[in-house]
């Protein structure tokens, strides 16, 4: 019955509890390492990005390389954002490698075979997804059937429906425009302007991202002013002006690395959008706290009025959704449909997400933090086999590190509870 | 000379920041019942824990003597193979095995490896006769009463042939019919020279039961009393608790009472697990504006599953019956459609079914209101953080800010978080199950004192509570519930716990 009550004292001190305050007198150090929990994924991003510039010379930065990375795991970066949301609300989906298959032949059939125009034929596609992502959120959420059971039936339904569709080929080409969607860049609307000594670059690209980093800016300036009007506690200036200017050399690297490549790729554009969007719908709206109140406590949130098969029935809709505009971005960058898409993409985005900080139980976890872990496998599969690592040991590479996460995380929570 | 089974001394038990346990002395004789008291986070759980070898030798100081050998104990294995057996509040279980298998679960009766069931079931009856269990060995753990489920744990103790039991809060979840019944128990093992500790906030048991009481407070021992000289009291007792004479449980409170704003006329509700049952069986009651109605039940009576079928009905199948608001008829059918019509439900359970655990006290505050503290799906969280900010200081939260996880937050505090979020949806009724279940008693009559203005607020509140005293000191009116059925009305003036307790159990037998 008795419980040890200042725990959150000792918590903070140790260094485990996330929530507690900045204790007046600490620097930005300090801070850094108050929220290790948190941000220990970022660091490790970090650290892993420079431990690969070295071992390869620099060339896991060079522009090419930047953009290779991107457009090659987008798909598995979009299907982390939906997966997230499901641990969130403690589920798991280990359908969505079907799905991307099932979606990308439907996308072919549409357009290639009956010749539909593209955009009908994408609207078409991501609808199919949806209703797939209902099936199953029907089972789940109003039937009650676990959903480790309801999609590791959709993992061999849609897989099947995948091979009876396409039999054992693929099929393609695709439209030029759906390829330039998976593939392509934006082009040169502003022409080239130079840049020194780095030679030239897209000022598109370049305008883009001076405007991101003052967007980026603004919106953190405007949520601190309005904390501190509301009496919060806001960062120290001076911790504050360090992390603008850390994300604003990051974005500026990237966009400068990226506009003197080939401009900016589209599904960057696209994943951008879907990163700012998803994060903010999982932060501020009622919706997004309700997935949250449910992986949390499903039983309180019940009591306290959230419509928990109604949200759960959306959060498979919405992986739906985004299965299949993965599932015509993979396609799309192939130039076909294949029976074999997305083989093994569910193991991708569920470690993307656990790497990232979710929690087995739910009720713990952020977008941002499963785009991180999504990149962290992306830079270890590039950063290695520019070394010439062979493929055995890559996953090797991966498998340690996704135990490795998630033992971390179990750890500082143990160490954080210890007094509980 | 006095015969000691237990001697702990100089106990210092401490966590990085905090002292749990500081110069802790427990003298405990050969063959009796000794209670320990202690408000919540006193350190009673701690120091059992450093008994029971869950915190093992080396990370603590001081010294334990049992049974006239130094206890150094590595791990909860060693202090049972000494004869300590330790019994907690959340029983240990498992569901869906047999009576028979958890007596013996991790102390196999077996041959080369291979159970003997024979044997098991055999010695297990033998066992539960001995506590007084009557039910079939292989009969599945979670098909019998929470009550039962207690006599298994005691029949696995005795499995082990334990010399020093020691119960948590044995008699929390108990009826006063299994509670009476599990104390004649221990007094029934004591003779047979089996020496008992037990932790207990129910001060009429320890009272009754106890031969001597040793007070924690803050980490230290404050005294050992000896029930067969000192003259103690529950007062005495209390006060030795809490460091002062506590000459009022309860606050002091006069009532405006209103018009009525809820009534439930003839409400039916049939059990889910099983058909035809009726839980709650024909039931009426009336609450109005700035009253305190109490509702009295023993376990089992059907309180909880009232209030639930009520709260959009979250318990029963079946249901029937009229609810009116403010003279209207209303239908609830969810949970939601409760909220809207100004009905709040604070549950018994809170940490299972109240609060968000690992989310901090302004998201758990603005759960069960986020559509009036956002515009058109967006949360306003500036106005969310005023709002958990203006809770953290009224009801005097006591944590470091409102960003602070709620699951490290005391019982009492807690509590006052979950009542933070039903206020927040501003309800005209507010029904308060067991408010002070697990709550120490400073807590508790903030709670209370919280009750108070709830009700001076122009709400009805209905408070379900098992401890007859408190609704005596809280409530204008009491309901009292048996079978399902409301037995009996009683105004304050003419409320004595004889007489509910006749009410409450009326209709039985």
């Amino acid at each position: 019955m008795s419980s040890i009550t200042p725990a959150g004292v000792q918590a903070g001190t140790q260094g485990g509890g996330g929530g507690e305050p900045r204790r007046p007198g600490r620097v930005s150090l300090g801070g850094l390492s108050l929220n290790l929990r948190a941000s220990g994924i970022y660091i490790a991003f970090a650290l892993i990005v420079v431990l690969f510039s070295v071992l390869t010379d620099g060339a896991l930065l060079t522009p090419q390389n930047i953009s290779n990375i991107i457009v090659q795991n987008s798909y598995v970066l979009i299907l982390a954002i939906g997966m997230i949301l499901v641990i969130i609300a403690g589920h798991i989906d280990l359908s969505v490698g079907s799905v991307v298959a099932v979606t990308g032949a439907l996308a072919a059939v549409l357009m290639v075979n009956m010749g539909l125009p593209w955009p009908l034929a994408l609207a078409l596609t991501v609808l199919a997804g949806g209703l797939i992502g209902a099936w199953q959120g029907y089972w789940i959420a109003y039937f009650g059937i676990p959903a480790f059971i309801v999609t590791l039936a959709g993992m061999l339904l849609f897989r099947a429906l995948t091979l009876t569709v396409l039999g054992n080929r693929g099929i393609g080409p695709f439209p030029d425009q759906v390829r330039t969607l998976a593939n392509g860049f934006t082009s040169g609307y502003l022409g080239n302007v130079g840049l020194g000594a780095l030679g030239g670059a897209d000022l598109f690209s370049l305008l883009i991202g001076v405007v991101a980093i003052a967007g980026m800016v603004t919106a953190q300036w405007r949520s601190r002013v309005a904390r501190a009007g509301y009496g919060q506690s806001v960062e120290p200036m001076a911790l504050f002006a360090l992390k603008m200017a850390a994300g604003a050399a990051v974005i500026l690297f990237l966009v400068v690395q990226l506009a003197r490549f080939h401009n900016l790729p589209w599904v960057l554009v696209l994943l951008a959008i879907l990163v700012l969007a998803y994060s903010l719908m999982a932060n501020r709206t009622v919706f997004g706290r309700q997935i949250y109140a449910i992986g949390g406590n499903l039983q309180a949130a019940v009591m306290s009025g959230v419509k928990v098969k109604k949200v759960v029935f959306w959060i498979f809709v919405n992986m739906g959704v985004l299965s299949a505009i993965a599932g015509i971005i993979f396609a799309g960058r192939l130039n076909q449909a294949g029976p074999t898409a997305g083989n093994s993409f569910e193991l991708d985005a569920i470690a993307a997400a656990f790497i990232g900080g979710a929690a087995v139980q739910g009720g713990v976890g952020k977008v941002v933090g499963a785009i991180t872990g999504g990149l962290i496998m992306a830079v270890i599969n590039n950063g290695m086999s520019l070394i010439g690592s062979p493929s055995e040991r890559v996953m090797l590479v991966k498998g340690a590190v996704l135990l490795a996460a998630v033992a971390f995380d179990v750890w500082t929570k143990r160490r954080a509870g210890a007094a509980g | 000379m006095t015969d000691h089974i237990l001697r702990m001394s100089g106990i210092t038990k401490t966590f990085p920041g905090v002292k749990a346990l500081q110069d802790v002395t427990l003298s405990v004789r050969r063959g009796e019942i000794h209670a320990i008291c202690g408000e919540n986070g006193a350190g009673k759980s701690t120091l059992m824990k450093v008994l029971s070898g869950v915190y093992p030798h080396g990370t603590y100081e001081g010294e334990i003597h049992f049974d006239g050998e130094r206890g150094e104990f590595g791990g909860i294995r060693d202090s049972e193979r000494a004869g300590i057996v330790i019994i907690h509040q959340e029983l240990a279980l498992s569901p869906q095995l047999s009576i028979a298998e958890n007596i013996f679960l991790g102390n196999e009766r077996a041959r080369r490896g291979f159970i003997d069931w024979n044997r098991t079931n055999y010695e297990a009856a033998q066992l539960m006769a001995r506590v007084g269990l009557r039910e079939n060995p292989t009969t599945v753990v979670s098909d019998i009463g929470v009550g039962k489920q207690q006599l298994v744990e005691i029949a696995k103790a005795l499995s082990k042939e334990v010399k020093l039991l020691i119960l948590d809060e044995p008699t929390a979840a108990l009826n006063d019919d299994d509670s009476a019944h599990l104390l004649d128990l221990l007094r029934g093992l004591r003779d047979e020279g089996i020496t008992c500790v037990i932790i207990s906030h129910k001060l009429n048991e320890v009272t009754a039961i106890a031969d001597s009481v040793t007070i924690i407070r803050d980490g230290r021992t404050i005294e050992t009393l000896d029930m067969a000289t000192d003259a103690v009291t529950e007062d005495r007792i209390i006060s030795g608790m809490v460091g002062r004479a506590l000459d009022n449980r309860y606050p002091p409170h006069e009532p405006t009472i209103g018009a009525e704003v809820l009534r439930i006329e003839d409400w039916t509700v049939h059990s889910p697990s099983q058909p035809g049952r009726k839980v709650v069986d024909g039931a009426a009651l009336t609450l109005r504006r700035g009253e305190i109605v109490g509702l009295a039940g023993l376990m089992g009576a059907g309180r909880t599953e009232l209030a639930m079928s009520l709260f959009g009905r979250t318990y029963g199948v079946n249901i029937s019956g009229r609810v009116f608001k403010d003279g209207k008829p209303i239908e609830i059918r969810t949970v939601q459609d409760a909220i809207r019509h100004g009905i709040a439900y604070a549950t018994e359970d809170r940490k299972r079914y109240g609060l968000n655990l690992i989310e901090d006290i302004k998201r758990n505050v603005s759960a069960a209101a986020l559509s009036g503290l956002s515009r058109r799906g967006w949360v306003d969280e500036h106005e969310e953080y005023a709002v958990a900010q203006r809770f953290h200081k009224s009801m005097n939260i006591k944590a470091p800010s409102v960003s602070s996880v709620v699951g490290k937050l005391s019982g009492g505090n807690q509590q006052k978080v979950v009542l933070s979020k039903w206020i927040l949806t501003e309800p005209d009724v507010l029904i308060l199950d067991e408010p002070t279940r697990g709550i120490d008693v400073g807590a508790k009559y903030e709670i209370y004192t919280i009750i108070n203005r709830l009700a001076d607020e122009g709400r009805a509140v209905l408070v379900i509570s098992s401890e007859l005293p408190e609704l005596l000191g809280l409530c204008d009116r009491i309901y009292t519930l048996s079978e399902g059925r409301i037995t009996g009305e009683v105004p304050r003036r003419e409320a004595t716990q004889e007489r509910l307790m006749h009410l409450m159990t009326k209709g039985q037998e």
